[in-house]
């Protein structure tokens, strides 16, 4: 994987970041770092920010306030460099259903610059990878939910990124496609690859190496996923979670 | 932004918008059969009613269905301009507008790509039509097949550059068919895409006179006219030229994250 950082610091940096839509604060001052080969999970309830904080990590949102710095390249003021290293897979499915898995991701491989033999054997490898060879020349409409998410993931496989952006990836899958992309993503961490991968479910912050929680814009504790249990005297991270929730939602 | 990036991306996006075409069997169809009705139909029912006098470009008498040719040329372009658009707002309802977005190069390039794309579709069924007219005995100097290229080419830039930024304030899809009445149609008749613009100030429409003389469709024609006849509009083809990079700029403003559509249409998780 091509290493374009412009310091060996973390994938991602998140330094108080803020964002408000007019009177309501969605993100208010979130510090979060990813480093490399590390999987961590954003762990939230709906409406706790999450996906305002991938818009801003993809550039489709501006922050009002804080710094976003992607492999060292800050997104607001190189947003091209920054972007050039991401991976994303959105919580909307974002496939033209009407263009073959492999022109699918031939349209992504040219819009990051790759063409020609280059791009068709990262294509190859990404769709292997996923097992998804076979399936290459259908049309993406004829291919299972499951199926689909991972033509989603091999597509942001293709330009080898250093970081991958996962929101709420899983929407929607059944338990056992669920288990095969979290295991899939979980498996990006050996090539030294960074997972930010934002969820409200348990069981899947549960794999991660470190567990964020964020709450009504806020962050309200991060550490392993043992260490949040330990800190808060629960049974488990579940139990850690609903109990810091609850406490910071006035109820 | 390197030149070898660029040309990929713009081979992405237009070969993305060939592929869509031609999955859509109906829209060259439709693109040409539009137009043919105006010529066959309307121009069979009014070339007795309507007389053309001299005036330029043309240098003698020509028949009505000659004289509305580069109206309909203009409302190929026009209606391919919001077809583009309605693409647009599609793209984004389908997630795919995000995923563009989110490519690693200049958002003003990206929407660059997507007209360009949209206006090579323009170019062709514009050219299509063209070669269907002279069936129905549309006499057009050949040469001005060639003269009509670069103007051809700036109308549907223009006009695709308006549809973009159509698609930056209608949000939803339900919404287009009402906004490309509102657009089309008079954008359309307030032209001298039917009738020469003389002939509303002669019959006292002077408020219309006058709006169809600002209208930037109308000036598009009239470039298109004047080169069919190897003639250059010069104040036309600025105008044109002036309303592409206004349309357009504004387009970029309403894509831009910090005050525009993204910004609007979004909303905390």
């Amino acid at each position: 994987m091509p290493d374009n950082r412009v310091n060996p610091g973390p994938l991602l940096d998140l330094r108080d970041v803020r964002k408000s839509y007019g009177a309501r604060v969605a993100l208010d001052g979130i510090n979060l770092s990813v480093a490399a080969g590390e999987f961590v999970a954003l762990l939230g309830p709906n409406g706790a920010g999450k996906t305002t904080l991938f818009q801003l990590l993809t550039g489709l949102f501006n922050a009002d306030a804080g710094n976003l710095q992607v492999c060292g390249h800050d997104i607001g003021r190189n947003p091209v460099a920054a972007l050039a290293q991401i991976g994303v897979v959105f919580q909307q499915m974002t496939l033209d259903m009407d263009l073959t898995v492999e022109a699918n991701l031939r349209f992504h491989a040219r819009l990051h610059g790759l063409g020609g033999q280059h791009a068709r054997m990262r294509i190859e490898d990404a769709l292997q990878r996923l097992g998804l060879s076979p399936r290459a020349g259908d049309p993406v409409r004829e291919l299972s939910g499951g199926n689909r998410r991972k033509v989603e993931l091999a597509r942001a496989l293709v330009h080898e990124p250093a970081l991958f952006l996962m929101d709420e990836a899983t929407v929607g899958l059944d338990p056992a496609a669920r288990r095969q992309l979290l295991d899939e993503v979980l498996g990006l961490r050996s090539r030294g690859a960074g997972v930010l991968w934002a969820t409200h479910l348990i069981e899947e912050a549960e794999s991660a190496d470190r567990v964020v929680i964020l709450h009504l814009g806020k962050v309200l504790a991060q550490g392993s996923p043992q260490e949040l249990t330990r800190q808060l005297g629960s049974a488990s991270l579940a139990d850690a979670f609903l109990r810091m929730t609850r406490a910071n939602s006035g109820g | 932004m390197k030149l070898q990036h660029a040309m990929l991306a713009l081979q992405a996006v237009t070969s993305r918008e060939i592929s869509k075409f031609l999955r859509q069997g109906g829209r060259l169809a439709s693109a040409l059969v539009r137009p043919l009705l105006w010529l066959v139909v309307f121009a069979a029912g009014f070339r007795n009613v309507f007389g053309v006098s001299i005036i330029p470009p043309y240098e003698t008498y020509i028949p009505y269905q000659v004289y509305i040719v580069p109206g309909l040329l203009g409302m190929v372009l026009l209606f391919n301009g919001m077809q583009s658009s309605l693409a647009m707002v599609y793209d984004r309802e389908m997630g795919m507008m995000r995923l563009l977005l989110t490519a690693p190069l200049p958002r003003s390039f990206l929407l660059f790509a997507k007209l360009l794309a949209g206006t090579l579709l323009s170019v062709l069924q514009a050219y299509a039509f063209l070669a269907v007219a002279v069936l129905f005995d549309v006499d057009l100097p050949w040469s001005g097949w060639i003269y009509a290229f670069p103007a051809i080419v700036l109308a549907g830039l223009m006009l695709g550059a308006l549809g973009l930024l159509l698609s930056v304030h209608v949000r939803q899809l339900e919404n287009f068919a009402g906004t490309m009445n509102f657009v089309i149609f008079p954008m359309f008749f307030l032209s001298p895409a039917l009738y020469p613009l003389w002939k509303l100030e002669e019959s006292g429409a002077t408020v219309i006179h006058l709006i169809a003389r600002w209208n930037p469709f109308t000036h598009a024609i009239e470039t298109i006219r004047f080169a069919l006849y190897g003639q250059l509009a010069m104040s036309s083809a600025g105008i044109v030229l002036a309303c592409l990079a206004l349309f357009f700029f504004l387009a970029i403003r309403g894509y831009d994250p910090q005050r525009g559509l993204l910004q609007r249409g979004g909303k905390p998780d």
